[in-house]
């Protein structure tokens, strides 16, 4: 089929992501992190990463709130669930759906702005959700105590074609349980669909257009391009994406919470995508990955692993050494989280992918210097 | 009637607040073109200092008496606070004032925070996209905050208000109504007077004094101010670490209102940004006419008539007062040509 072709190089990233992807319980292994929750969780946010990453890598348009279109997501699939099947197929067509027709309305006003307002209007809109979810739309978002299924739900669907089962069901594929490791490459084949599409959009026209409103948007306009509708398809898309990765949240784990649409959120995904390489196909992935691993790992360990991990040390200093480790990890995750993103930032603006092409330029000298190809963040102007 | 002028005054306070920290995130964003959003977190520092101060003043050193008994049978234990054991009564009275007195921790403390980190870090992001400003502060912020979680743990710490202005005060009979109609609490009189004194000071700093005068030369036009021989980055360090006090005396005073946690300073920052692009980027005194103004309205917002018309208006007012704001004034309501915009 035609949109199946493309060139050698983008079928070459394509094909090894793939592979790594797949593979991820086997190499994950002697990591320690082979286990489906976390592979899922690793999976799922490399999703909502390359969506934001089509909005800011490409247009350079620093949205802050996209915490709120994976919630929307999460909420929809959740009440998919709820009324019609426990079928994950139309819970994510739900999910994007909605979560597309909210991004267009935020969109078509906050893209009416640019620079440090854009982020403030998405911001705050992103709020307004947050704030009305939790307050106000309790009757659709049960509040606090977040949305989940019951035993006295409809499912329409479900139950007109089976008996109801007797405890709560869980989300499937055309009948298959998606549990553990099936929930894992549900959400893996679904991640290598949403990187196909990035590709085509990274290599199309179109995204050809988005860059070019990002490096400048005014030489744009003066060549008799509107630049709105353009910038505007890609925020539908980017909150879509979040959608999509709101509802594999909602499948792998039918409950949507109001946390998910919190600001700290948005600032999450920002920050996976910063580290990662902004604008770059593969970064988004890698500092979603990063970030969720370390989280998952760093979060684990408590003072005695930290106090076992310096023994090799003198016996007077093991002590005042593991006591400032230990602020670093467990519960400080944080901490490091946050100076390693003031590191990155300071050292490293295009993330790891940067560092990647740096330490490549040293081996091939013959190369051009990397400035060339260095993603610069820029706000969209 | 009664009821609108109350929520007027319970808007007050609050605004301070908002007005406060728009103000120190306009002084630094007009002098030093950066977008801060570690400003929140300078709040919160500010509010750990007063925290900080308590702890030191109530030490106490404890004695094990064993000639009378506690209730269950172990010696008594009596503790005496150092500063009472070393003041006697004044001590005392130190103890109880300890949050206004504060103030005088938090000002040398907050000033070296702000030029340190102007100096560390914020120095290298002039010349960088707001992008990156943006980021790289707010993963200051992100630093600043765990190091108060891992210090001061995640529980909020109540501060008491002075015992003697701990009561309510009839504003009501200040205007004729009758005694008692409108009463409002002492501390948050004193706090919105605070705010507007700090508010007045910088101002007065800004406009009458010749240190003043070059900066605000500076935020015109920095080149030419460079060019005539001035040294307008080291200004422009001092005014970022007299922002930071700023922020840090609105945090001081805010701690019996709000028991400070470590992580307040992002709630207010997030509203503080809003009330500064409400209020025109770079523009001081739109930051504290909008400060007020959103804290009153949201104040408003809450009135239980209100919120039967539109039912959770008064989550959303702030941030519904912005988008309107943007979209039919993309300056902000007192915003200067140009700022932000290219």
């Amino acid at each position: 089929m035609d949109i199946f072709r493309m060139p050698r190089r983008d079928l070459i990233v394509f094909v090894i992501f793939a592979a790594v992807v797949l593979a991820m319980p086997v190499w994950l292994q002697p990591l320690g992190a082979a286990y489906p929750a976390l592979m899922q969780k690793l999976v799922i946010s490399a999703v909502f990463a390359i969506g934001f990453n089509i909005l800011f890598g490409l247009t350079g348009y620093l949205s802050f709130g996209h915490a709120a279109f994976l919630g929307v997501g999460s909420y929809t699939a959740v009440w998919s669930f709820k009324l019609f099947t426990m079928d994950a197929i139309p819970a994510i067509i739900f999910a994007v759906l909605v979560s597309g027709l909210f991004a267009l309305a935020i969109g078509y006003l906050s893209l009416r702005r640019s620079g440090i307002y854009f982020s403030i209007l998405t911001l705050a809109f992103a709020q307004m959700c947050y704030n009305l979810a939790y307050s106000v739309l309790t009757p659709i978002t049960n509040g606090e105590t977040s949305l989940q299924l019951t035993l006295r739900d409809p499912r329409l669907i479900d139950t007109a074609l089976a008996p109801r089962p007797a405890g709560l069901p869980s989300a499937g594929l055309f009948g298959n349980e998606l549990n553990g490791l099936e929930g894992f490459y549900f959400c893996a084949v679904v991640l290598l669909i949403a990187f196909f599409i990035t590709q085509k959009i990274f290599s199309s026209p179109f995204g050809m257009m988005l860059r070019a409103i990002k490096s400048n948007q005014t030489r744009m306009n003066y060549t008799g391009f509107n630049t709105r509708p353009y910038t505007l398809t890609a925020f539908v898309i980017s909150g879509m994406y979040a959608g999509l990765a709101g509802a594999l949240f909602a499948i792998t784990d039918p409950l949507a919470g109001t946390e998910r649409m919190q600001w700290t959120a948005s600032g999450e995904v920002v920050l996976m995508t910063i580290l990662g390489g902004v604008g770059t196909l593969v970064g988004p992935v890698l500092g979603a990955w990063l970030i969720e691993y370390f989280e998952n790992i760093f979060s684990a360990f408590n003072e005695n692993v930290v106090h076992r991990f310096f023994s090799f040390l003198p016996a007077e200093i093991v002590d005042p050494v593991t006591a400032v480790a230990s602020k670093f990890v467990g519960e400080g995750w944080h901490l490091t989280l946050g100076l390693l993103f003031v590191l990155v930032v300071v050292f490293l603006p295009g993330g790891i992918m940067e560092g990647v092409r740096r330490i490549g330029g040293l081996f091939n000298r013959r190369s051009p210097p990397t400035s060339s190809g260095a993603v610069r963040v820029q706000p969209a102007e | 009637m009664d009821a609108i002028l109350a929520q007027l005054l319970n808007g007050l306070d609050k605004g301070g607040a908002y007005a406060l920290i728009a103000l120190g995130l306009t002084l630094v964003f007009g002098t030093l073109g950066v977008v801060n959003f570690a400003h929140g977190a300078l709040f919160m520092l500010g509010a750990f200092c007063a925290v900080t101060f308590r702890q030191l003043i109530t030490l106490e050193t404890v004695v094990l008496d064993p000639e009378q008994l506690s209730p269950w049978g172990a010696p008594l234990e009596i503790r005496t606070p150092l500063a009472q054991s070393w003041f006697g009564d004044f001590g005392a009275v130190l103890v109880d004032y300890s949050v206004p007195l504060s103030i005088l921790l938090a000002i040398p403390v907050m000033l070296l925070i702000g030029i340190a980190m102007e100096r560390g870090i914020i120095k290298h992001f002039y010349k960088r996209p707001h992008a990156e400003q943006i980021l790289v502060t707010f993963g200051l912020a992100i630093v600043l905050q765990e190091i108060v979680k891992a210090v001061f743990g995640p529980n909020p710490w109540s501060q008491p208000i002075p015992s003697s202005v701990r009561g309510a005060f009839d504003v009501g009979s200040l205007i004729g109504l009758a005694p008692g109609a409108l009463t409002y609490p002492l501390w948050r009189l004193i706090y919105f007077l605070f705010s507007i004194g700090v508010i007045g000071a910088v101002f007065a700093f800004l406009r009458f004094t010749t240190f003043g005068m070059v900066v605000r030369a500076g935020m015109a036009d920095r080149e030419t101010v460079g060019i005539l021989g001035i040294n307008i980055d080291r200004r422009f360090t001092i005014m970022f670490g007299i922002a930071a006090v700023v922020a840090g005396l609105a945090g001081v005073m805010y701690t019996p209102l709000l028991p400070p946690t470590y992580s307040q300073g992002m709630d207010f920052l997030v509203l503080s940004f809003v009330v500064v692009v409400v209020g025109g980027m770079g523009s001081l005194p739109g930051a504290v006419t909008a400060g007020f103004l959103l804290g009153i309205l949201q104040s408003f917002a809450s009135m239980n008539e209100i919120k039967q018309i539109i039912p959770g208006i008064d989550q959303i007012i702030i941030y519904l007062i912005a988008v309107v704001i943007l979209l039919v004034r993309p300056r902000g309501l007192m915003g200067r040509r140009g700022m932000m915009e290219s």
